[in-house]
């Protein structure tokens, strides 16, 4: 009971029903192409595993090198092709989609809203913490993700959590900064003092109040970085320092992939197009939700 | 009568901090600066001046959203500062306030049902039913219907959105309410409603009100008694028909020659104030207004002048009274 | 007989959004005299601003667009003119005091800066020349000191000066004719006063024409000479000022001046039933019936034309048709 209690809290503090309202006039805009890769790409990570017709993993070394169907020699077996273990390809980029969006997904609870958190937090309260934080995010917005990464994966050795681990580190501090900016607004408007006068606490008044206020911000953050998080993670893969084999992720297929371009173009190929269709499909929907999210933007 | 809120001696510095890491703080605002006044159950006390005068300072620090340098505040005898938990919570329901602005007083992402019973909700303990009524029986109290309660701030007029602070402010059964400028936002045939509003609110309720404007129409309209403020300090205290038949200040003197006529004829000769406000970093010495004081004599400048009282009940704070 | 200074015929403005087509200004007709002021009164959204933006045709595009009427100028109709001459009559021949200040100034431009900018495009002055024109404006504005107010930026003068330094910009290239908009919404009591004194002398030593907008009958009373009272894009009536407070005709005009709380009195504030219309769903016939205390069947079928009811004193209202 109290649990439904709180979600309803947490429904409203995300202000989710007067986002419905604002998207009103926006709604035709809405990209649909993007909008159906993205949702491929989800469901891919689901259930990839599940309707992918070969294995991922294990191939059939006779069967290598095959082209895509719409080359000669190629057919509909596998339409396309297969890589230099025999693994077809279709498969391997379908389950490969997985580790991906794991990794997007924990960054963004870790870093996007753990940094939000501290950042409203930083802003709202202000004093000595307020200072200290910025300090640590001024040191952390200066290092290279990569160097992070690389660094975790020579100590620890390579796996899906260090590349998650540091992949979050770096970008919480980007979310604090931006956020504490503009909780410094939001706390000047007349309504926060009204609460206080109504007597909320810190932390009603930093969940109520300020977070609906500056969630727009966030998401708009977030779905603009989802595709350099993507990206991130397929070159730490590339480069040795992400997540390590049997698990078919794009960014080492590309990295196996580019000593066979010659012969076999199709194996660096299709996992660098899927990625680079994801990627720039949550740029283009960020796009859209900064633009339906921001009234100012709104043409007459 | 008795007496609801008293401020004694209130001060209120803000420090200009130098530095970027430790800052440290080299000189003082001084927004307020030991002044003295207190409210009546019922009644409605007008705070009248400039933009700077302190004025505004002040009524944060009765809302306790700044703590004051110096000075006490009594509210129904006890000092407010001390108040902890259960007797905060009843100040916290005793005092409330509307601000100026209709637009940033509403938080844009809570529809108005939740902003008007939020005071209510934090301060007690009731059950959604009971909480939902109240909020009905309020919004209809303020004239608006009850069922826009599930419509969210910007669908609103700017006179209906100042209707829903008032209700706000209302639902916990208040005593005081501090009014910031409730008006001078508003278009000016809107003005008018609210202020009857206001009137019939506290004629119905037996709301105190702690007015405060640059509006001097509006403060005879709405006032009981008056304090006139200058660069933190009150140089005019009195009943409202007292001051503004004598006025005694020169400063509230220029103020009152400062209101534009409602008719031509009625154009008197102004007195214009030469200069500005000087910075409240660095005040005149002496009396705050002699430089700028076509009456100002040599004491003047040299010894601060103490709030007398000069007629029953009415007080200025200058040397020639 | 003398042409008229300025003749504004039928004005038309619109706004083309996607949720219809505001009628922003809906048919406004005045003309003034050289070294008249007129005051353009009416609450907000009612067409005053856009009113002023369409006589220098600086109206935002492309939403809004001046779809009929006339704007004559010493005889000549600007509406016809291209945007090359028009930058010419801006600030030469017309210029505009805007409400903020604040906006008014680019803060990363010093006075002296932006000053200059306009004596340059209009006079085409340089060097000595034009420092030395830049400080006479400044004196005609009485800055106490103009060299350095020339090399401070906006932020370090009060609000007050910026409002003087804004006027100066606008008198820099001797216009004939200044619009100002509400500019002293945002002064405080006694620097308002200190403004308009000085915006009365600057009119009468330059002869200045000068169209005030404002929501205050105050500041009506005291600069104006001639007064038009605007509603929902129209003017509903229009009279010298001795005369429209003393007889307030239209239903509108009495009641808004019953609204306004005076000095004078305390009896109770009159209200105006309901709200303004939308501009873009403009009620048939009278746009005041739906509020008026003397509506007829009449009001509503057909909007009543312009009548004069005495000299100078014209207004559109069946009641005296």
């Amino acid at each position: 009971m109290s649990t439904f209690k709180n979600l309803g809290f947490l429904g409203k503090c995300l202000g989710v029903r007067s986002y419905v309202f604002q998207f009103r006039f926006r709604a035709k805009d809405f990209p649909i192409i993007p909008g159906l890769i993205i949702f491929l790409f989800i469901f891919m990570a689901c259930f990839g595993e599940f309707l992918a017709p070969y294995s991922a993993t294990e191939g059939n070394l006779q069967d290598k090198f095959l082209p895509p169907f719409f080359q000669a020699n190629g057919s509909m077996t596998h339409p396309l092709g297969t890589d230099m273990m025999g693994r077809d390809m279709l498969s391997r980029i379908m389950v490969g989609a997985r580790p991906s969006f794991i990794v997007v997904l924990t960054v963004i609870i870790l870093g996007g809203f753990g940094g939000t958190a501290l950042g409203i937090i930083s802003g709202y309260k202000g004093g000595t913490a307020d200072v200290v934080l910025m300090r640590v995010v001024d040191v952390t917005i200066a290092f290279p993700i990569i160097l992070a990464a690389m660094l975790l994966s020579v100590v620890f050795g390579p796996s899906i959590q260090n590349v998650i681990i540091s992949i979050s580190v770096i970008i919480w501090s980007r979310y604090a900064r931006v956020i504490r900016g503009e909780v410094l607004s939001v706390k000047e408007k007349d309504f926060v003092s009204q609460a206080r006068v109504a007597g909320c606490s810190g932390l009603r008044i930093m969940l109520r109040h300020i977070f609906p206020n500056v969630v727009n911000t966030m998401l708009v953050m977030l779905t603009l970085q989802v595709g350099s998080i993507i990206i991130l993670e397929a070159s730490l893969s590339f480069l040795g320092a992400g997540i390590p084999a049997p698990t078919p992720v794009w960014g080492s297929m590309i990295a196996k992939g580019r000593e066979y371009i010659t012969i076999a173009w199709w194996i660096p190929f299709f996992p660098g197009f899927a990625l680079a269709l994801v990627c720039l499909s949550f740029n283009i929907l960020g796009d859209w939700l900064r633009e339906a999210m921001d009234p100012k933007l709104r043409q007459i | 009568m008795s007496i609801l809120l008293e401020v004694k001696g209130l001060k209120k510095y803000f420090p200009v901090r130098r530095g970027l890491i430790f800052a440290k703080a080299g000189n003082w605002i001084k927004a307020v600066d030991g002044n003295s006044f207190s409210i009546e159950e019922g009644q409605t006390f007008g705070l009248v001046g400039e933009s700077g005068c302190g004025k505004t300072t002040t009524s944060k620090v009765i809302l306790l959203l700044e703590e004051p340098t110096a000075g006490s505040i009594l509210f129904r005898g006890k000092e407010i500062s001390k108040l902890r938990g259960k007797e905060l919570r009843q100040f916290r329901s005793s005092v409330q306030a509307v601000f100026q602005d209709p637009f940033s007083s509403l938080n844009p992402r809570m529809r108005i049902g939740s902003i008007v019973s939020e005071p209510f909700v934090v301060n007690t303990t009731l059950s959604k039913k009971e909480i939902h009524k109240r909020v009905e029986e309020i919004l209809a109290q303020v004239g608006l219907n009850p069922d826009t309660a599930r419509l969210y701030p910007h669908e609103f007029s700017g006179g209906q959105r100042q209707r829903i602070a008032l209700a706000r402010s209302l639902i916990v059964h208040p005593s005081l309410v501090v009014l910031d400028e409730p008006v001078s936002a508003l278009d000016v045939s809107i003005q008018g409603q609210i202020m009857n509003l206001l009137k019939d609110l506290q004629a119905g309720l037996g709301l105190a009100y702690l007015l405060i404007t640059h509006n001097l129409a509006t403060v005879r309209y709405m006032s009981h008694q008056i304090g006139v403020m200058y660069l933190g300090k009150i140089v005019e205290l009195g009943p409202v028909e007292q001051v503004y038949g004598k006025r005694l200040h020169p400063y509230t003197k220029a103020l009152f020659s400062a209101a534009l006529p409602s008719h031509p004829d009625l154009v008197k000769d102004e007195i214009v104030l030469p200069g500005e406000v000087p910075s409240a970093l660095a005040p005149p010495p002496g009396c705050r207004f002699h430089p700028r004081c076509s009456s100002a004599i040599q004491i003047c400048s040299k010894v601060e002048p103490e709030l007398r009282k000069v007629d029953p009940d009415h007080y200025a704070a200058c040397h020639l009274c | 007989m003398t042409v008229d200074f300025l003749e504004v015929k039928n004005l038309k403005t619109c706004f083309f959004t996607r949720w219809g087509t505001v009628k922003a200004v809906d048919g406004v007709s005045f003309s003034l005299k050289q070294g008249e002021t007129l005051g353009l009164v009416g609450e907000s959204g009612c067409g005053k601003s856009i009113t002023c933006l369409s006589i220098l045709r600086l109206v935002p595009q492309p939403a809004g667009q001046i779809v009929d009427g006339q704007i004559l100028l010493e005889g000549e109709d600007l509406r016809k003119k291209s945007e090359v001459e028009m930058r010419k009559v801006r600030g030469a021949k017309i210029s505009m005091i805007l409400q903020d200040p604040m906006s008014s100034l680019n803060p990363v431009f010093s006075i002296g800066d932006q000053l200059t900018e306009a004596i340059k495009i209009h006079r085409d002055l340089r060097g000595k020349n034009m420092w030395q024109r830049a400080r006479e404006v400044l004196k005609m504005v009485q800055i106490p000191s103009p060299e350095l107010c020339l090399k401070s930026w906006p932020h370090q003068l009060s609000g007050g000066m910026r409002q003087r330094v804004v006027g100066a910009i606008c008198l820099s290239c001797e216009p004939r004719l200044l619009i100002a908009d509400e500019p002293t919404t945002s002064l405080d009591a006694t620097i308002q006063v200190q403004y308009l004194r000085l915006l009365r002398e600057i009119q009468e030593k330059a002869k200045l024409t000068l169209i005030f907008v404002t929501h205050d009958f105050g500041i009506v009373a005291r600069m104006c000479k001639r007064v038009a009272v605007m509603y929902a894009g129209r003017i509903v009536e229009m009279a010298d000022v001795k005369k429209l407070f003393d007889h307030p005709a239209h239903p509108y005009t009495e009641a808004l001046m019953k609204a306004v709380p005076k000095m004078e009195t305390k009896e109770r504030l009159a209200t105006i039933a309901g709200q303004p219309p939308p501009l873009w769903d403009l009620p048939p016939g009278c746009i005041f019936a739906p509020r008026c205390p003397y509506v007829k069947d009449e009001c509503r079928e057909q909007y009543p034309p312009t009548v004069e009811i005495q000299n100078g004193h014209s207004l559109s209202c069946w009641k005296y048709f």
